[in-house]
């Protein structure tokens, strides 16, 4: 980030060594990035993630509050954005239902803000204790019109710490809401997690306007195409609706003023998805096959490249943290020199779908895809990358 | 290739702590021994009283499969676990009980089997509820797997304030027992149909 960076207050930063679970560790990583702020109603497997907020607040001085619903929980975090927080709700698959509408306003109100998705088996009420990753096309479009958001899935309590503050940093930088799709394993898994020192946690502040209070346009595209905010109570009057707006905030409702705003939206995410490129590379240059997976089946599905490697075959790995926008470049680049893609996920097809788009028939996709209720078997995709491969 | 991690299951009924076990050793090993160690837990309707465990996987290198599948270590804590859970240990695997809470059955002849009576040493410590750190001493001991400091710093780090004392001391008395047990060769690996009880 070219930007000015600040870094994280020693105040909500655990510098040290911990043995955390995913969910705990996700609330440390908000808590670094500055959240002061969360709104939650707890659904298993996410509830430790809002249980940890809540002790840990009171001392660090914020607000937590347990609201009546998810409804609730996805708009009061609106509130206390554009009251100057930073703030975070926290569910799993049927609460992540229920904000669907808010997520899409948050898209429109260009809101910087965290949704963490714990994800179990659906769908519906499903597996609440055993993990999914069929919650994944409704990051995506699970709200109503047209708008880009970005998806980040982290494999391990670590990276669901350093993940939850880069969910942060984007939702500021690209002013919209931030999806962290970990999914029950991550969650409820504990390992060792590192928390650095404040001072070498790199924020992105929140972009206020330098503007006079009359002068100020609450959606003036700034050169990356997102918009200024304005500090509460500092005689800064404006309007924000969910109705089509110009920059002004107030509602216009035309062809032309639509045209302006959402291509606006969509296109401040896609033409700079370079920039969104977070992947982790294992021996894909000279692969014949090449894995792609994300979140907990990236650790899964590593074991089982090894396993392929053994038996001398050529397979790469590409493990991708930021799911949404996919990285369409790499997998391109790489399409035209492998035989073969093999993508494991915990759904019976969602991800995949990106794949085959980008790969465009000049490999071999083979999805290995189950309802959820525990992690792959690494042989079932071990085998897969071998019948991709014959 | 990674090496295939240690898998260890601890089981017992909800409430005798066999979650703050897996968390202990668990730490021992990631934190205070520098290596990797991966805790997960089955959820579900288990609660106070009924057969629950925690998984640790133990390795050098970064584990990847996050589940344990055929535990080379088992602790068991209660009768409805040993039954749910043994028929899961690795045939040369080690089976470490509690000896007035279980009573197992025929065991594998290679199998290696170690029991301690874990609640009747914290009834004399003045608590019961410290009868999973005594385990954990026991295991410590025996298993051989992770340093007595390490889960030592463990126990200190993970226990409620103000109990450190206490729960050092079951560390203690559990892993002295261990020791004594190793010395003694009481705890030789087990004949077909019997089981080596003290």
């Amino acid at each position: 980030m070219a930007d000015a960076l600040i870094t994280a207050d020693p105040k909500g930063t655990l510098t040290g060594a911990h043995y955390l679970d995913g969910d705990h560790a996700c609330c440390e990583g908000a808590l670094a990035a500055g959240c002061r702020f969360v709104a939650g109603y707890p659904i298993t497997p996410s509830t430790e993630v809002i249980e940890r907020f809540a002790a840990r607040i009171p001392l660090i001085g914020g607000v937590f509050i347990q609201m009546e619903d998810e409804l609730a929980s996805s708009i009061a975090i609106y509130g206390a954005v554009w009251a100057g927080a930073k703030a975070m709700t926290v569910t799993s698959g049927p609460g992540f239902s229920l904000m669907m509408e808010h997520l899409g306003l948050g898209a429109m109100l260009e809101t910087p803000c965290v949704f963490v998705n714990v994800q179990r088996g659906g769908p519906s009420t499903g597996l609440p204790t055993m993990p999914g990753q069929a919650d994944m096309m409704q990051a995506r479009w699970g709200s109503h019109g047209d708008y880009e958001l970005i998806t980040i899935s982290p494999s391990s309590p670590q990276e669901s710490f350093d993940f939850a503050i880069e969910a942060f940093n984007l939702s500021e930088k690209y002013r919209l809401p931030v999806i962290l799709m970990l999914d029950e394993c991550v969650g409820h898994m504990t390992e060792k997690v590192n928390i650095p020192p404040a001072d070498e946690i790199k924020l992105y502040p929140r972009r206020y306007t330098a503007c006079k209070p009359g002068e100020y346009l609450p959606f003036k595209p700034g050169p990356d195409m997102a918009p200024e905010m304005a500090r509460a109570g500092q005689g800064y009057r404006f309007h924000i609706t969910g109705l089509t707006h110009d920059e002004k905030g107030y509602p216009v409702m035309n062809h032309a003023a639509q045209e302006r705003l959402v291509r606006r939206l969509v296109d401040k995410v896609r033409k700079r998805a370079d920039d969104l490129v977070r992947v982790v590379e294992d021996g894909v240059e000279g692969a014949e096959c090449v894995v792609v997976s994300y979140g907990i089946t990236s650790r899964v599905a590593s074991l089982a490249v090894q396993l392929a490697r053994d038996e001398g075959l050529k397979v790469g790995h590409l493990m991708c943290k930021i799911v949404w926008p996919f990285p369409a470049g790499k997998i391109r680049a790489l399409s035209g020199k492998v035989k073969s893609f093999v993508m494991p996920e915990m759904n019976y097809g969602q991800v995949v779908l990106e794949l085959e788009r980008v790969v465009c028939g000049r490999a071999k996709v083979a999805l290995v895809g189950h309802g959820g209720g525990t992690v792959h078997d690494p042989r079932e995709i071990l085998k897969a990358i071998k019948e991709s491969l014959l | 290739m990674s090496e295939r991690p240690t898998e260890i299951k601890i089981s017992g009924l909800g409430g005798q702590g066999v979650i703050l076990s897996g968390i202990i050793i668990g730490k021992a090993h990631a934190i205070f021994d520098g290596r990797h160690a991966t805790m997960t837990q089955a959820f579900g309707p288990e609660a106070r009283g009924s057969a629950c465990s925690s998984q640790v996987l133990l390795s050098d290198s970064r584990i990847l499969y996050p589940y344990v599948t055929r535990p080379d270590v088992l602790v068991v804590m209660s009768q409805e676990a040993y039954t749910r859970f043994s028929p899961e240990l690795n045939d040369d695997g080690t089976l470490l009980l509690e000896a007035d809470l279980v009573k197992p059955g025929p065991l594998p002849p290679r199998l290696k089997a170690y029991s301690i009576p874990a609640t009747r040493i914290a009834e004399e410590l003045g608590r019961k509820l410290v009868l999973n750190i005594v385990m954990t001493g026991f295991f410590t001991a025996v298993t051989g797997l992770i340093s007595g400091e390490a889960v030592r710093k463990a126990v200190a780090d993970s226990v409620p304030p103000g109990t450190e004392k206490l729960n050092l001391a079951a560390f203690e008395k559990g892993f002295a027992y261990g020791k004594q047990l190793l010395t003694s060769g009481a705890g030789a690996p087990s004949l077909p149909g019997t089981y080596p009880l003290r």
